[in-house]
């Protein structure tokens, strides 16, 4: 009867609980928005507290600047082009390990999470080892390539998980109907996978705009947005602008995070699964 | 006869050529062909480029250095893996191994009561805003997170304003005294590099316990507390085990990023390097890439052993 009646209303946590767990949100948070509010301190080179006072002088700084607005064009183009390949090979993947059975699946499994499950440090170092035993120089594509790698398993996480919820009934029902593969394809299985392609595809570009340590080694003079915050760290000159481009990157990914998280909530609905 | 109510279906194309519904047919009756065809891109990305360039490490870590001329000859030597053993390198290793070990223990410790509550308590709103308030951190920019860190550990910084108004000053000088733990400021000890890497990894292992616990059965629990159990009896003989693989699951990811990152103890910290510090010095500045491939070897090693383990204790099922 008890547990009954507690059910209904929603069981409420021992105020020692609801303590730790906020107080571990508050700990994930402090640090982010203590960057957001120096990103406004009007003293030029200190990181002392409390501030003096608040301006936005180097929001326009920073905007002016050239190497910022390089860097933040190539990480751009190198997160767009290596989200198009990962959704191409992660769709295949999703598409290929789904349902089906077959010798060497559990490894290829393996394989596709191996870049996230392993340091970064051995994804970069392995793709550079290999770039200079091919005679090639680090450029655009290095860097994109190796951020490919380690992109496909978002994409391919979010296609499969969407796979595996969608009834393959809809699939038979559509060849009964007459559909060749491919109209099934597009008819059926594409629109169902669509939010789960986007969502996989943003997420995909929010890690690669992100990452430092594979780009670290596949970069050669060409600096992303994170390796130009790297650099500043080592030369603390220029501590207004840093602070302005890293509130910056937090909001370039964290709000296509949110778009993402919007995209893949509630999908246990997908049209036709409650049979 | 009445024509048939139009259905919500995609408006029939028109006609298409033989030869694509031909590729169909042949595709959905050779069952194998087509799903070679859907592996065959990935399979060569992932064979030539990932595994391709695992090897050429692997070969290159055979390979000769020679401090003289400072060059690389493909000359096959085992010397490389002898210097692993040198009390030098030794100390690296363990030194990151120690770190990994207590970042992932402190992440498990602090991440359970998040996720705990999050998954049995947290309803309604509750649910996704903690959700999201995990998540976002999570993504958040990992330079940025670090780079917040210099900040806010630096003298003058808020946390000593703040433990300056707490009067706790002289507490954390003695905390920051003792060997092994501290150092000279906060941003230059141990305790320093520790709080750091638990900051950015703790999102990575608070979502997986959160999803294995919440997979665990509600009636379960109620069984126990109808069999007699005390709330902390059911959490410690039917909750913790069942949500045990979530941190093992979490634990992957604190483990092996700690291992391989050498950005954070490059920034937060005592001299003293990891062995990503070391694989970079040993390719960038020193160009003895054959070093670097045998260094690199050693988290790929103790991470395989981990995922070994990790799997027999289901945390694969728990990703």
């Amino acid at each position: 009867m008890h547990s009954e009646a507690r059910r209904d209303d929603g069981p409420r946590a021992p105020v020692w609980l609801r303590v730790l767990a906020y107080g571990g949100l508050v700990f994930l948070h402090f640090p982010i928005l203590m960057v957001g509010l120096y990103a406004f301190n009007t003293e030029e080179s200190a990181f002392s507290f409390p501030l003096k006072g608040l301006t936005l002088r180097w929001f326009r700084a920073a905007a002016e600047r050239e190497d910022v607005l390089a860097a933040i064009q190539l990480s751009l183009r190198v997160a767009l082009a290596s989200t198009a390949v990962a959704l191409v090979l992660g769709t295949l993947l999703a598409g290929a390990l789904y349902r089906r059975r077959f010798f060497g699946k559990e490894a290829l499994n393996l394989l596709v999470i191996l870049p996230i499950a392993l340091p970064g440090i051995i994804t970069g170092i392995a793709l550079l080892s290999a770039f200079r035993l091919a005679d090639v120089s680090p450029n655009f594509w290095t860097i994109a390539v190796g951020h490919a790698t380690f992109c496909v398993v978002m994409v391919y996480n979010n296609v499969v998980a969407r796979l595996r919820r969608m009834p393959h009934s809809l699939l038979e029902a559509s060849a009964d109907l007459g559909a060749d593969g491919f109209q099934t394809f597009r008819h059926v299985a594409l629109p169902q996978m669509a939010t789960s392609l986007l969502a996989g595809g943003i997420l995909a570009f929010a890690l690669s705009f992100d990452e430092l340590i594979v780009t670290t080694f596949t970069a050669g003079h060409e600096k992303t947005l994170p390796i130009w915050l790297l650099d500043q760290l080592g030369r603390p000159r220029d501590v207004p602008v840093t602070n302005v481009v890293a509130l910056w990157v937090m909001l370039i990914t964290a709000i296509p995070i949110l778009v993402a998280w919007r995209l893949t909530r509630g999908t246990e609905d997908v049209a036709g699964s409650s049979r | 006869m009445e024509t048939l109510p139009t259905m919500a279906l995609p408006a029939p194309e028109r006609p298409r050529g033989r030869l694509s519904r031909a590729v169909a047919n042949v595709l959905y009756r050779h069952g194998t062909l087509y799903l070679l065809l859907l592996l065959t891109p990935p399979l060569l990305w992932f064979g030539v480029v990932y595994l391709g360039s695992l090897l050429s490490l692997l070969v290159q870590s055979f390979y000769t250095f020679d401090d003289f001329t400072m060059g690389v000859t493909s000359d096959f030597t085992w010397a490389n893996y002898r210097a692993l053993l040198d009390a030098a390198n030794h100390d690296i290793v363990l030194r990151t191994l120690g770190m990994a070990a207590a970042v992932t223990v402190a992440s498990a410790v602090l991440g359970f009561p998040v996720a705990y509550y999050m998954a049995r308590y947290a309803t309604g709103w509750r649910k996704g805003f903690f959700y999201i308030a995990v998540m976002l951190p999570m993504w958040a920019s990992y330079i940025v997170k670090a780079y917040s860190w210099t900040v806010l550990l630096s003298k003058g910084g808020i946390v000593y304003w703040l433990v300056e108004r707490l009067y706790l000053l002289s507490a954390l000088e003695w905390v920051l005294s003792v060997p092994g733990v501290g150092g000279s400021s906060l941003s230059t000890s141990n305790l320093g590099r520790f709080l750091v890497f638990t900051y950015v990894w703790l999102p990575f292992m608070i979502l997986p316990i959160q999803a294995a616990i919440e997979r665990v059965p509600g009636n379960l629990l109620q069984a126990a507390a109808d069999l007699g159990a005390r709330p902390a009896q059911s959490f410690r003989t039917v909750l913790l085990p069942l949500a045990f693989p979530g941190v093992v699951a979490g634990s992957i990811f604190t483990f092996s990023l700690t291992l391989g990152d050498y950005i954070i103890p490059q920034l937060v910290g005592p001299p003293g390097l990891f062995i990503g510090n070391m694989v970079y010095t040993m390719q960038g500045s020193i160009g003895n890439m054959p070093m670097a491939a045998s260094f690199t070897v050693v988290p790929i090693v103790i991470i395989g052993l981990y995922l070994a383990v990790a799997r027999r204790l289901g945390a694969f099922d728990a990703l």
